[in-house]
């Protein structure tokens, strides 16, 4: 029960992820090596013949024994390789690297969306509880869910697209008649406004839209069922009443006192929400033909170009791991109790 | 005496009590009555969908393709002039045996496991611990992806995929509600009067985790069908000629931008109203198993 | 007479619920001067906390005033719009509750809290609120307030909690202070500590102080009028001396009888002519049954240094019909030691020799079915948590017979209905679950449950501290009773020495794992010779002593 100071504490979290990432590449290599069938055919793609298959297996040493593959594989990753992409011969972590951007600016848009919404949303709910504001909300949100996300990207294109003409074509990040901001960020639309370029910004913007909604409003769902349990869990906490009873005003009984509760266990469920998204994300840029690593992940799955679909997995988890990280160490910053564990 | 006498027909009264529950359950929230109703009639279309259907799922027509909802096809026809609406019926049952599947595995091997962390700690609970450390460490559909392309592009491996991230889920809850249980006055009771470890467990901890892991039990089941679904959008499992929603929806996707809504629209719907009323069911199992809801 | 600060007429309270309206609070009538501290006494259920929440308009969103009106300092509460009622709350009237950890904002800084209400109320601008805020702790003696004033709620102990409670419900000196229940769940030195800050800061003040509480002990002690509350009525209302020299109604009669005194007997807590009362003899003592040697529970990491010791080097005697207590307040390892000798828990050292067994030899594990499992039973704390919540009483009551005996269906049957009938549970109540039993039903399963083997030893967990006094007294001679017809010893565990004296013959005080006094009963209570002893004892309020106990008991039940 010693107290820890926070940092100490900030830099036990960093540790504690070491675990999982081991556990990760345990996992990711166990994927790849101890599956029935050949790992080497695997690689080799389905084009492939005896000899290349030969090939394939003595050049990434599939013939020795597993501990030793491990440690092989183990440095391979140290190095960044992440083996060759059948379908483009180029090496698959530039192939990741190159598209992870655009994914990034998929998910996080899609995620900024879905809070803006959930929170207030579960808010509402939560302090008028049983009335048909709450029915709604959670009718809203039950619904939202319940969707599957690539149906509703295909509903969207067809209203907004086919039937109102409101939205560019569905196909990628820019409209061909645009160039590509000058990178800086990787996020075009940010780009384009680092670049004063808003027409280019704005292009980008229309084309982020759908997707991002589509995306968003699946993870509405989980944020504001939770928002709205959480807040009304703390409105009806003893702490509450008493400052009530003080005579603190409604709007400051509210938000300072019972939202920044509530909102502890919302930054909690986040990783989950974040593990929604990031699952979802491959289907949405599939049906938006969005060139982030999702879609490419699929097309590898179509050509059974494994290397780019282990690769592809790698990735998630580890972004997967740092934003789970991210929120651990914002809960620890936000959480004063929790220094008085471990 | 008058207890010995009582006994059996107490018994005898307990289905009929549990009848009276379901009732007062369902019109007392009359969106649990639509959820079981929903849930009913998909548990039909899966068991008789074959038999209830107008047409052939897999009969093609060449010439009557992409032909629009009418009298004679309720949901139109696809570019290969089969029924939609029969094939979405008839795909119920896959769908449905998926998402059960997998759940049923996911539950068992995942509350045990919960179960035996919650109730013993120590080293059973850390090895657990880490195991669900490392799966929750993926985003679930892309470890799903991973699994299903390693291990084969087949249907029993989507389900074992479906189940292993649904495993997490199910092993913490089910520790956290028995750790919270161990030591609660009951369990010491039962203890006191012999019991040994595995039948407090069985009779005394697990039974009264259930009401909340029910609930949880409803909305994966919601989860699981979408992610198959999902998985089968992006081509695994589930290959073409089989009737399937998510592989219907993939397919009608290409006649989105041309008009032909109605391709990618009802099985899309078909998957939303199961998911749907999964999510809404959940509530509901809740009320009719907690026995703090009995009157 | 003057006008009164807070005159309440004909106040009904209603809560709309999944059965329809319920009514909690009936044309209650109140009245409070300036300066005086009122009590509302009444146990669960008897609508006093609803009240006090009417008052300040703080009832939750079911509830609602139906009728009547409240008038406060000349404002009518009952009418006022809510901009007025955040006025008058904290800065006029204001509230500290049980349960003082829970009332405060776990994740803010507890001087900062009674700076909110200070700026709030404008005694206090952003400037100088921070010094007024460690006055503030000051005031209600917390030391070291500069260091406090950055603590969370989790680093104080319950006591401190609630002085930071009453801080900030007095930081802008309001005319009336609602206590609701200051004190439950708090240790009884620390009740005292708080009651007296309480009655102090109101002296100093000149705070009028409504006290609402289920201790007519305590209400008896600090205040000047009570008021005596059954089912949402008002049944009595009158000044202590009056109240105690002369109680009308039959419930607070009842009330009366049922609060423990220090002269009291176990019967004396149930009416003369009450069936269930125990009769006072007291068993000869036999050959010993337990004999507790040298046991100790150290708790923490496997170093030395960081081990805490919760049990430290007990050791005591049980003999045979003798029926023992241990005394002691939260922390002092008396459930540690109750677990160890039940056999749940395995102690680090020491021996139990129970009816000539070493059983501290045999483990937890393997104790539960052992032979001498059945001769060693326990009667738990809380009597909702202690039964399976989805097990009938009936499922409850033979679960040690289905285990530990072999009975067939008929025999077991037989036997549960003998055992209801031993603790008074009505045959009909056999099939129901917890959840539609009353508290005092519930213990009675829980006591049938641990009688059912016919133990040599039953250990009482504190048996009766989640119950209601009334429900308390009948418990306590159900207990005494059974212990004669089954010829059982008695360890008696509870923070309350005044119930535990009741029962035992004799009493251990525990305080940091150690036994620090024992001895017969009335000469531990009459000559205490340890100060923390002397320390509990003070600390225990008394209701004056009325003039003949039984003079009272016509007309009750």
């Amino acid at each position: 029960m010693a107290i820890m100071s926070r940092t100490r504490l900030v830099a036990w979290r960093v540790v504690q992820a070491v675990p999982v990432l081991i556990g990760i590449v345990i996992v990711s290599f166990l994927l790849t090596r101890a599956l029935p069938g050949d790992p080497a055919a695997y690689f080799a793609g389905p084009a492939a013949n005896a000899e290349s298959i030969q090939q394939v297996r003595v050049s990434m040493g599939l013939d020795r024994p597993l501990p030793l593959q491990f440690i092989s594989y183990v440095q391979d990753l140290l190095r960044g390789n992440l083996g060759t992409a059948i379908s483009t011969g180029q090496p698959v972590i530039h192939e990741l690297t190159t598209r992870l951007p655009a994914s990034l600016e998929l998910t996080g848009f899609a995620l900024l969306f879905s809070m803006a919404i959930a929170l207030p949303l579960g808010i509402l709910a939560a302090t008028r509880p049983n009335t048909w504001v709450d029915h709604l909300c959670r009718a809203v949100v039950t619904a939202g869910v319940s969707l599957p996300t690539f149906f509703t990207g295909l509903a969207l294109i067809y209203v907004f697209y086919y039937l109102l003409g409101w939205a560019p074509s569905p196909m990628g990040r820019l409209d061909f008649l645009y160039f590509s901001p000058p990178k800086v960020t990787g996020f075009y639309v940010i780009d384009a406004l680092i670049d004063r370029d808003l027409a280019t910004a704005r292009a980008a913007l229309s084309q982020l839209l759908l997707p991002a909604i589509t995306l968003g409003l699946f993870t509405l769902a989980p944020i504001a069922r939770m928002t709205r349990a959480a807040m009304l869990q703390t409105l009806e906490s003893e702490f509450i009443r008493t400052a009530r009873a003080a005579g603190l005003p409604r709007r400051r009984v509210l938000f300072t006192y019972a939202l920044r509760n509530a909102i502890l266990p919302v930054i909690t469920t986040l990783g989950m929400v974040f593990s929604f998204a990031l699952g979802a994300n491959v289907l949405v840029e599939q049906v938006f033909s969005w060139p982030g690593i999702g879609s490419y992940a699929v097309e590898a799955l179509v050509v059974s170009d494994y290397a780019s679909v282990q690769g592809f997995v790698l990735t998630m988890a580890l972004l997967f791991v740092t934003l789970n990280l991210f929120i651990d160490v914002v809960y620890t910053l936000v959480d004063p109790r929790l220094s008085a564990e471990e | 005496m008058s207890t010995l006498t009582s006994n059996p027909t107490s018994n005898e009264g307990a289905l009929r009590r549990f009848i009276r529950h379901l009732l007062y359950v369902m019109t007392d929230n009359p969106v649990t009555a639509i959820a079981f109703i929903l849930f009913l009639l998909m548990i039909i279309a899966a068991l008789f969908g074959p038999w209830l259907v107008p047409y052939n799922p897999l009969a093609t027509d060449s010439s009557s393709t992409l032909q629009a909802p009418s009298w004679q096809h309720w949901f139109g026809t696809d570019h290969l002039g089969r029924d939609v609406f029969s094939r979405v019926v008839v795909a119920t049952r896959l769908d449905l045996m998926i998402a059960v599947t997998a759940v049923a595995i996911a539950f068992i091997v995942g509350s045990a496991l919960g179960a035996i962390a919650g109730f013993y700690g120590g080293w059973a609970d850390r090895i657990t611990g880490r195991l669900m450390d490392t799966i929750m460490a993926f985003p679930l559909f892309v470890l799903a992806m991973g699994i299903v392309a390693a291990a084969g592009n087949t249907i029993e491996n989507i389900i074992y995929a479906t189940a292993i991230i649904n495993l997490p889920f199910y092993a913490r809850m089910a520790r956290t509600e028995v750790a919270v249980r161990r030591q609660a006055g009951y369990v010491q009771a039962a203890r006191l009067s012999g019991n040994r470890d595995w039948r407090i467990l069985a009779f005394q901890i697990f039974p009264n985790s259930l009401p909340p892991m029910m609930v949880q039990i409803s909305l994966n089941m919601g989860w699981a069908i979408l992610n198959a679904a999902g998985l089968s959008f992006i081509g695994l499992g589930v290959s073409p000629p089989t009737p399937e929603w998510g592989i219907m929806v993939a397919e009608g996707a290409n006649y989105i931008v041309s008009g032909h809504w109605w391709l990618a629209l009802f099985p899309g719907m078909a998957l939303m109203l199961a998911v749907f009323t999964f999510n809404l069911l959940g509530d509901g199992l809740r009320d009719l198993v907690d026995p703090l809801r009995r009157t | 007479m003057a006008i009164p600060l807070l005159d309440i007429r004909d106040l009904t309270v209603e809560f709309a619920t999944r059965n329809g309206t319920v009514t909690a609070v009936k044309k209650v009538d109140i009245r409070i001067n300036k300066g005086e501290t009122l009590g509302i006494v009444g146990e669960s259920g008897s609508g006093k906390s609803v009240t006090s929440y009417a008052l300040l308009r703080i009832l939750d969103r079911a509830g609602r005033i139906a009728d009547g009106s409240i008038v406060f300092g000349g404002v009518d509460v009952g009418g006022a719009d809510e901009r007025t009622m955040s006025e008058l709350r904290g800065r006029e009237m204001s509230m500290i509750f049980q349960n003082p950890r829970a009332a405060l904002n776990p994740i803010r800084a507890v001087g900062r809290q009674i700076e909110d209400v200070m700026i709030q109320h404008g005694l206090a601008t952003r400037g100088n609120a921070r010094g007024k805020a460690i006055k503030m702790l000051e005031a209600v003696r917390i030391r070291e307030p500069e260091q406090r004033y950055h603590a969370y709620p989790f680093e104080l102990s319950g006591g401190m909690c609630q002085r930071i409670v009453i801080a900030i419900a007095l930081a802008c000196r309001p005319q009336l202070l609602i206590a609701d229940e200051p004190t439950t769940g708090l240790d009884v030195t620390t009740q005292k500590a708080v009651m007296d800050l309480i009655v102090e800061l109101a002296a100093e003040r000149q705070m009028a102080t409504l006290l609402i509480t289920h201790d007519l002990g305590l209400a008896a002690s600090y205040c000047d009028r009570i008021v005596v509350m059954e089912k949402g009525e008002i049944v009595e209302a009158a000044t202590v001396d009056e109240l105690f020299a002369n109680p009308q109604h039959p419930y607070t009669q009842r009330l009366m009888r049922a609060t423990p005194r220090l002269d009291s007997q176990v019967a004396d807590l149930l009416p003369v002519d009450d069936k269930r009362r125990a009769s006072t003899e007291r068993q000869p003592l036999g050959p010993p049954l337990l004999e507790v040697d040298a046991l100790v529970k150290a708790f923490g990491s496997t170093k030395v240094s960081d081990t805490v010791k919760a049990v430290d080097n007990l050791s005591f005697t049980l003999h045979e019909g003798e029926s023992l207590g241990l005394v002691g307040e939260s922390g002092c390892g008396k459930s540690t030691t109750s677990a160890m000798i039940m056999r749940l828990l395995d102690p680090t050292s020491g021996a139990l020799t129970f009816a000539g067994t070493d059983i501290a030899a045999i483990s937890a594990k393997q104790f539960a079915h052992h032979p001498l499992r059945s001769k060693l039973q326990m009667v738990f704390q809380d009597p909702t948590d202690s039964l399976n919540p989805r097990w009938s009483a009936r499922r409850s009551i033979e679960d040690p017979l289905r285990r530990l005996t072999h009975v067939n269906r008929q025999e077991l049957n037989s036997r549960v209905s003998l055992l209801a009938e031993r603790v008074g549970l009505p045959l009909h109540l056999l099939d129901r679950f917890p959840h539609q039993l009353s508290g005092g039903q519930k213990a009675r399963v829980g006591i049938a449950r641990a009688i059912a083997l016919e133990p040599r030893l039953l250990i009482l967990d504190e048996p009766t501290a989640a119950l209601d006094v009334s429900v308390q007294a009948v418990v306590l001679n159900l207990l005494a009773s059974l212990r004669e017809q089954l010829n059982m010893s008695y360890l008696f565990i509870s923070h309350d020495l005044n119930v535990v004296r009741l029962l035992c013959d004799r009493v251990m005080v525990m305080q940091a794992g150690q036994i620090v006094e024992e001895g017969p009963t009335d000469k531990l209570l009459s000559e205490p010779s340890h100060q923390y002893t002397r320390a509990l004892l003070a600390a225990i309020p008394h209701p004056p002593a009325h003039a003949n106990p039984n003079n009272i008991s016509v007309a009750t039940l």
